[in-house]
Parts: C-alpha cells; sequence; structure tokens
C-alpha cells in the first residue's frame, strides 16, 4: 500500500451518467487538480425494466457528452476516470453499450489507454449452489429466493465493492468502466487503496455520487467536488450558483435511505451515529466521524428482474358528471364483460386502470376517497403473455369502456375522450423485480474484468 | 386548536429506499420544532398506518435523524416497485396524507 498522501482530491462529474454539467463547473473542477475523476451512471429507481431489457434509462448521446469532457480531461491528464453501474442497470449489455461508447470517444478524440472493463453479472448456477446452502437472505419485505423464481430471472447481477475497482486501477488501468456497482465504491475504491479511512471515503463517496444533489440549491446536473483528509473530508459545489450547507449535506444522507444512520454496503456498513457536518467559508462543508464496520461475513446485494408478459396501455378521460360519479362500478362492470370474452377467446392477461382524479397516483395508499373534481383521466394498463394479447386486452377494453351502458347514462355517443389516434400504445415488455437479495461472497475483487487496450490514436504529447 | 405540521416543517417527501420501501422524511424548520415533534412523539407507527390505510405491521421504522432536524418514516411499499398496478415507480408522489398531521 501507498504511503499517506494528505489530501485526495475527486472530481464527481455528474448525478448520474447522461444526466449532464455545465463545461464551466467542470473546468473549475479540473482546476483543483484531481486526483480522480468519477461518476455514477446507475440506480435501480426507474424499475424493473431497464435491468430485464438490458437498456440504458440514460440517453445515449447525453451518456456521450458527459464521457468525452470526463475521458479527454482524464486520459490526457492522466487522471484515472471510474465509471460505476454502466448502462444505468451494470449488467453484460449495459457495459458493453458503455464500452462501445467511450471506444467511439476514444477514436474521435485520438485517445489511447488502457481500461479495465468489470462485469458485475453473477451465473445462475452460482446463486444455485448458495440457495441450495441456505446462503440467499432476502432484504426486508422481500420473498425468499426459490429455485423457481431463479430459473425465470435474468440478467442477475451483484452490487460490487471497492474490490474490482481497486484491483483494475492497481493493474495500471486509466479508465475503469464497472458494472453493478455500490455507488460509493467508484470514489472510494483508489483513496482506500491509498491508505485512507474507509469509513470517510464511502460516506464522502456516498455523498458525492449524487454530486450536486447534495448542494444547495440543488441540481442532478451539476458536478460537485471532495477532498478526503486524513480525518475528514470537504465537500464543495464548483458553481458559484450553489453551495453546500451542513442542512443540504446532513438532509442528503436521509436520502433514499431506511435509515439514516446506518447504510449497508458490500461487506459491512457505514455507521454515521458519531458524524458531524461543520460548515466552512466558502460554501464547503467539512464531515467527521464517519465509521465503516465491516461484516463478519462479505456478503453483496444480488439484484435482478424476470418477465412477466407485454403492456399494451389507451389514455382517456371522462368529463361526464354522472360517469364519474360511478366510476368504481363501471369500470369493475367493463373488466367483469372483457374477462368473459378474454376467457372464451383464449387469451390470457391482466387489466388495470389508472384513474386520475381518483387514486391514480397513491393507488392502495391513497386515503382521500371521495372524488371530486370535474374530469377524470384514465390509464388502460393491459399486460398479457405477449404482445399480440396484450393489444387484444387494450383494445378491447378500450372499446368497452367507450360503448359501455350505465345506470343513469345520458352521454350515449361514447364515454370517453381520447387524446390519441391510435388510442392504443405497445409498451413491450413488462418485467418485476424478482431478486434482491445477499449472496456471501470469499473473494470481493473476484468480478470477471478484462482489461483492454483502447487506441484511439496517436497521444496528443 | 391544533396546528398544521406546515407550521413546524419545511421538507415533506417521498421516495423508494430500495423497489421494496417507501421512506417519508418530515425536516423541520428548526431544532425546536425536531425537539417538540420528539419529546411529544407526534408521529407514531400506528397514527402513519392509520394515514395509509396499512397495517401497522407495515411501518418499518421511524428514525430521528438529528443532523438535519429530520424525521424518517420507512414503510412497506403496497407492492414492489414496478409489479403490475404500480402508480408511481420513484414513489416521488406518496407524501401528501403526511400534509394532515398536526401538532
Amino acid at each position: 500500500m501507498a504511503a499517506k498522501k494528505k489530501e485526495f482530491r475527486v472530481l464527481s462529474a455528474t448525478a448520474i451518467l447522461g444526466y449532464g454539467f455545465p463545461e464551466s463547473s467542470f473546468r473549475e473542477g479540473l482546476r483543483r487538480r484531481p486526483d480522480l475523476i468519477g461518476v455514477d451512471a446507475g440506480s435501480t429507481d426507474p424499475g424493473p425494466y431497464y435491468l430485464g431489457a438490458g437498456k440504458s434509462f440514460t440517453n445515449r448521446a447525453g451518456v456521450k457528452r458527459d464521457l468525452r469532457f470526463m475521458l479527454t480531461a482524464g486520459v490526457r491528464r492522466g487522471i484515472p476516470v471510474v465509471i460505476g453501474t454502466a448502462g444505468g442497470s451494470g449488467a453484460r449489455p449495459h457495459v458493453d453499450w458503455c464500452e462501445a461508447i467511450i471506444r467511439e470517444i476514444a477514436a474521435e478524440e485520438k485517445l489511447s489507454f488502457k481500461m479495465g472493463v468489470i462485469y458485475a453479472d453473477i451465473p445462475k448456477a452460482r446463486v444455485r449452489r448458495h440457495l441450495a446452502k441456505g446462503e440467499i437472505t432476502p432484504l426486508t419485505y422481500v420473498p425468499p429466493l426459490t429455485p423457481e423464481i431463479l430459473d425465470e430471472s435474468v440478467n442477475i447481477v451483484a452490487q460490487m465493492g471497492v474490490e474490482p475497482i481497486q484491483k483494475a486501477l492497481a493493474s495500471g488501468c486509466q479508465v475503469v468502466l464497472a458494472g453493478r456497482c455500490y455507488d460509493p465504491a467508484v470514489f472510494a475504491a483508489l483513496p482506500i487503496s491509498r491508505g485512507f479511512d474507509p469509513g470517510l471515503a464511502l460516506h464522502m463517496g456516498k455523498i458525492l455520487e449524487c454530486a450536486a444533489i447534495a448542494a444547495t440549491p440543488g441540481s442532478g446536473a451539476d458536478c460537485a467536488f471532495g477532498t478526503l483528509k486524513e480525518d475528514s473530508f470537504i465537500l464543495e459545489s464548483l458553481n458559484p450558483a450553489r453551495r453546500f450547507t451542513k442542512e443540504s449535506t446532513a438532509a442528503h444522507t436521509l436520502y433514499e435511505k431506511t435509515d439514516p444512520y446506518h447504510l449497508p454496503g458490500p461487506g459491512g456498513e457505514l455507521d454515521l451515529t458519531g458524524c458531524s457536518f461543520t460548515e466552512l467559508p466558502g460554501g464547503r462543508v467539512e464531515v467527521r466521524g464517519s465509521r465503516h464496520v465491516e461484516s463478519e461475513r462479505y456478503c453483496v446485494k444480488l439484484e435482478g428482474v424476470r418477465r412477466v408478459g407485454f403492456r399494451t396501455i389507451a389514455v382517456a378521460g371522462t368529463r361526464d358528471p354522472i360517469m364519474i360519479k360511478a366510476i368504481d362500478a363501471i369500470l369493475a362492470g367493463v373488466e367483469t364483460q372483457v374477462k368473459d370474452i378474454l376467457k372464451a377467446e383464449s387469451i390470457g392477461g391482466r387489466i388495470h386502470f389508472h384513474v386520475y382524479g381518483r387514486d391514480g397516483v397513491m393507488g392502495a395508499l391513497e386515503p382521500e376517497r371521495r372524488v371530486c373534481g370535474h374530469e377524470l383521466g384514465i390509464v388502460i394498463e393491459a399486460v398479457g403473455a405477449t404482445q399480440d394479447a396484450a393489444d387484444a386486452v387494450c383494445s378491447l377494453t378500450r372499446s368497452t369502456l367507450l360503448h359501455y351502458g350505465y345506470p343513469g347514462r345520458i352521454s350515449t355517443a361514447g364515454n370517453l375522450a381520447l387524446p390519441f389516434s391510435p388510442s392504443d400504445a405497445k409498451m413491450g415488455e413488462v418485467f418485476e423485480f424478482s431478486i434482491y437479495h445477499l449472496m456471501p461472497m470469499a473473494r470481493p475483487e473476484d468480478f470477471p474484468a478484462r482489461i483492454v487496450a483502447v487506441r484511439g490514436g496517436k497521444e496528443p504529447k | 386548536m391544533k396546528r398544521s405540521i406546515l407550521a413546524a416543517a419545511k421538507v415533506i417527501r417521498s421516495k423508494n429506499s430500495g423497489p421494496y420501501e417507501l421512506t417519508l422524511d418530515i425536516l423541520f424548520k428548526d431544532k425546536a420544532h425536531f425537539e417538540l415533534f420528539r419529546r411529544r412523539n407526534i408521529v407514531t407507527k400506528r397514527k402513519i398506518a392509520g394515514l395509509y390505510r396499512r397495517p401497522v405491521a407495515d411501518i418499518l421504522k421511524i428514525v430521528y435523524f438529528e443532523p438535519s432536524n429530520a424525521l424518517k418514516i420507512t414503510m412497506r411499499r403496497p407492492i414492489p416497485s414496478g409489479d403490475a398496478g404500480e402508480t408511481d415507480i420513484y414513489g416521488a408522489q406518496q407524501h401528501a396524507p403526511l400534509l394532515r398531521l398536526t401538532y
């Protein structure tokens, strides 16, 4: 391990790769001579589809634009560039998608460098072995994993910790492109290798992975800068329009977490019970006291989804007060009528009505049971085993609702206002989360990696 | 007369904490309001369960976080994010029932 350095400076480009950042903020970050340029590219927040379909939830042009700044600056100045959870979900197709973008940029900008590409996919056979030994633990509210659910699942990934990234950097990689990755590991891997405290490094990473979201005013499309010291870290904005405050930083610690004092990750948890936030001049905040507590057994979080069918939707609205008053009974009647026909035709499918103006936003959690608006928005959602089945269910549900005769009806020409022609939209495959479990991992550095030489032309120097 | 939570809080928000949990944050205006709520135990699992029409067992945790003068409530999602019947993939618009809290 290298001797301790007094400071380790990190430039976090943006909250999610592809969300963008002002060039001026990025340049300001470079002026502070960072030891690392990092970016988190992923999240499970956009839902199960993207992992299942192997597609990115961020736009290709946006990702390429952000990466172009990061790679040209990093490679030309010799600053390591680390990208975590490539392609949004971090499975093999996502990593390969991002690698292709990197190679394009290298060719266009004539950049040559050594790159570590780390995959996070976990073979089913490996999960099955641990499952047989009773070593797959569901997280809170997650059903236990069964061999059947495992068989149906696709693109199973594990959130890697700092170890695989450290291994790639130690072998001299200028750029590390990682699959599914614990977000803070992107920023913490290198400083921990250099002897900095893991608790501080990971907590700083936890905040930097969201970049300027933790500043005030917050933004998902701006850079942030972190300086790690021996017993604290300092956060600062690179945009004069924002600053880090004690309040903005502490409030961010709450964000998307179950318990802000205890944040679990690969191989342990961050304990923030002794953590303090102090404001410094210049819109900066210094954080102390974050601790990393290693768990007895190193576990990683697995994520996986399974395909449950295909979806077709139709958007409609009603402005009829008599229909609005009887909406629950009308929709129930339509569903019964449609299901009878589908049964007779042996078409399987599920119908769901999203009724905006009633409980379209909160569903089962909606405490307000009265419908008091003058219009309702209705999204008909049909899920079938095939796209054809979903189309058939959606079409039949729409036409049945359009002409459904309910008691007291006076508007006999049609019940729905349809804004679009065609009225029905194919939404493609439907996935659901099926795996969100912990699995023990004896050698957390052993994620499959390729070290490749990217040759984009002559080095500018 | 009881006052609305809006007199005590400056941020009331909701978001997923992973695909299986929903987490609600109340950031109080100042330490005094934070301490008042904590001391008087104004927000209980039972009260949250009532506001959201869920069983008390589905309210996982209520944590007071001093560095932000905040109260965090984490509950079970009615369905995992993105399952059939989903209404709010990110869980970002599930905070409104909290506006009914009074003190």
